[in-house]
């Protein structure tokens, strides 16, 4: 879902970008008013500042409301204890029902590691970094059974491609 | 080359450009421009292999993959360093009167520096990373030892010292010839309705990259002087949140301020062929300003997924990720399209390459901010969507503004573009949109970013990935033949 909206806004906004500055590269053999042109600029200036404002802050409001930080007070149904190490995981138990909420409590137990899991359509789902010396907490509900493969997403050394483990996502009693 | 006292017809305009009088140190300032081309393609070259190593049409060891992915990211974030600095030296030098001395030492320091690091990464095996995160530095297992990361740090230090020396004398002559930096950065015509001329866009943008670059390269300093004891000193330990937090500050600002110093060149060069000069309006100044502020405050955006980092920093690294970069590139793009919209300019490669720029740069932009959103940010932080955004605004944006300012600098020569020069803007134009594209539609997939090895399905993004990289790299080696020609043309 992320994904999509962020392909779908950087395409429009991106051609949107590319049309305007091939449209005025096409017309600069052409001669015009250069103090004319210069206001018309001002008022589109004006006009996207005012345009961004208006875009920018409901999307601040609501996306601030879906970030990963917010903790609820609701009980996990299982608690997973990730460790990242050069260059393996360590998580236990690494099954865990869908449907739930399940919270990984990710760590670091040399370098800075990134716990990053992939669904079974290897889509990254969720993430959070692994530290040594801080325990980073993810809460999430898996809504499909399956087998989640858990990449490193953060550069932690010569074996770093090969850090890699699972999950197992099983159905719901 | 010594850029000689001479009046430049752009090709098919009806204005000309008369060129500031020579003045020492611009012999220098074409040495800073010839490394950069020599070391952008070498740079280039690199991304090209591990791009092909990636798609599986070479095999590179992890180990090799890894020390060039560090010399490739560590080298592209100074070499344009080096040349946005040629840059703002060159047309600040109008303004203000700047040490030559210290130019040079820059230099020194610079090369100095880069024997270093690259003794350090293919010497002495060092491979953590442009970002050697604290401490992996320290814990490669036995890959590379003290020694190397040593000539790593210490080459980076050293390069920061130069840098931080140049950003000394460029505050002392604004200071000299301003009297205080907020009439150089022309607070008095924003704020208090001063009719007075406000100073040239090139000044202020300068006094910009001044003020952020001194703390920027400071904090870059104590981080990279902590790494290096505790390489030697194991019991030496840093909080690696507050290590990461020192790290993408330093990295943050030191990168945006490329963009800043070599944007100086489309500010002087583009009116020379449009007739159009760029005037330092009410709304320049603030925007510089406010981005001067936000720039310093932003860089949490890389910490989203450091969940441990204050919740209201990160809110705050999101808010200022939306506004940071704009007021700037708003009046930018925004100038950029007035002054060339029906101006009557013929096209050559100089205002090509000036004129892309800015579009790279805005265009990249927008994934950038996308990118900046916690929400969106946990499925896409670390994955090729990063290299994506930010490829497109380095490769077509700063890259095309110093191949640009190359151009202008040759046009003294008297030669004219040729029909492969006029041809590589195209070839470089598409290789850059799609380079960055095939990035972004990896990174879309979720395919990660910084690993040697990719799996197959991974790979036809790869493979997109190398052709676009190719036409780059045709591009900028006829960029950098072109300039290295003409210099020899002027100095002989």
């Amino acid at each position: 879902m992320e994904q999509r909206i962020a392909v779908l806004v950087s395409a429009i906004v991106g051609t949107l970008v590319l049309a305007l500055f091939a449209v005025v590269a096409r017309s600069a053999r052409a001669t015009g008013n250069a103090d004319a042109i210069a206001a018309s600029a001002a008022r589109l200036r004006r006009t996207t500042f005012w345009g961004l404002v208006v875009l920018f802050v409901p999307t601040l409001a609501y996306s601030l409301t879906k970030t990963p930080y917010r903790t609820d007070s609701r009980p996990a149904a299982v608690v997973v204890e990730a460790s990242g190490h050069q260059w393996a995981w360590d998580v236990s138990p690494s099954t865990v029902p869908a449907g739930k909420l399940v919270e990984i409590r990710v760590t670091g137990a040399d370098v800075n590691h990134g716990f990053g899991v992939y669904d079974t359509n290897d889509r990254l789902v969720t993430q959070t970094q692994a530290m040594p010396g801080f325990t980073n907490v993810i809460r999430y509900t898996f809504s499909t059974p399956g087998t989640y493969r858990i990449l490193c997403l953060e550069y932690c050394g010569l074996g770093h491609h090969a850090m890699t483990s699972q999950l197992t996502v099983t159905s719901a009693p | 080359m010594t850029i000689p006292a001479s009046t430049v017809r752009a090709p098919g305009a009806e204005t000309s450009y008369t060129a500031a009088p020579a003045t020492p140190g611009r012999g220098i300032v074409a040495v800073y421009m010839a490394i950069t081309a020599v070391v952008l393609a070498l740079l280039m070259v690199f991304g090209l292999l591990m791009r092909a190593s990636q798609a599986g049409f070479i095999t590179l060891p992890p180990d090799r993959f890894y020390q060039i992915l560090t010399a490739h990211g560590i080298g592209m974030v100074a070499i344009v360093g080096l040349g946005g600095a040629g840059v703002m030296w060159y047309f600040l030098s109008r303004y203000v009167t700047l040490s030559r001395g210290i130019l040079l030492a820059n230099l020194i320091c610079f090369l100095l520096g880069v024997v270093l690091v690259l003794g350090g990464i293919f010497v002495g095996g060092f491979a953590a990373a442009w970002t050697f995160l604290f401490p992996l530095p320290a814990h490669s297992l036995g890959a590379w030892g003290p020694g190397a990361t040593a000539s790593y740090l210490v080459g980076v230090l050293v390069v920061g010292v130069g840098f931080l020396l140049l950003y000394l004398d460029t505050g002392r002559a604004i200071l000299a010839s301003y009297g205080s930096l907020g009439k150089a950065l022309g607070w008095p015509q924003a704020f208090r309705g001063s009719q007075a001329d406000p100073p040239p866009p090139t000044v202020v943008a300068s006094t910009v990259v001044t003020l952020i670059n001194i703390p920027a390269i400071a904090v870059g300093a104590v981080i990279l002087t902590m790494s290096l004891v505790n390489a030697y000193a194991p019991g030496f330990r840093v909080n690696a949140l507050v290590a990461k937090n020192l790290i993408f500050f330093f990295g943050h600002v030191f990168i945006n301020s490329t963009i800043y110093m070599a944007v100086i060149g489309v500010y002087e060069i583009l009116p020379a062929f449009t007739g159009r000069p760029w005037k330092s309006s009410k709304p320049f100044l603030l925007a510089w300003t406010a981005t001067m502020l936000m720039v310093l405050a932003v860089y949490p955006h890389h910490l989203f997924m450091d969940y441990a980092n204050p919740t209201w920093a990160n809110v705050l690294g999101q808010v200022l990720s939306y506004t940071s970069s704009l007021p700037v590139l708003a009046v930018t793009a925004a100038a950029t399209l007035a002054n060339v919209y029906r101006s009557g300019m013929k096209w050559n490669v100089t205002t090509s390459l000036l004129f892309v720029s800015i579009m790279g740069w805005s265009v990249g932009v927008v994934p950038a901010v996308v990118d900046g959103t916690i929400a969106i940010n946990r499925v896409m932080h670390n994955t090729l969507w990063v290299p994506g955004h930010f490829h497109i605004y380095l490769v077509l944006g700063v890259v095309s503004m110093l191949f640009g300012f190359m151009y202008f600098l040759g046009l003294s020569t008297g030669s004219s573009d040729s029909a492969l020069d006029r041809a590589s803007v195209w070839l470089y134009l598409a290789g850059g949109l799609g380079f960055g594209v095939s990035f972004l539609a990896a990174g879309a997939m979720s395919v990660p970013r910084r690993m040697a090895v990719h799996m197959a399905p991974w790979m036809v993004w790869d493979r997109l990935g190398v052709v676009f990289a190719l036409l780059i790299v045709v591009g900028a080696v006829t960029f950098l033949t072109t300039f290295l020609r003409r210099a020899r043309t002027a100095g002989a």
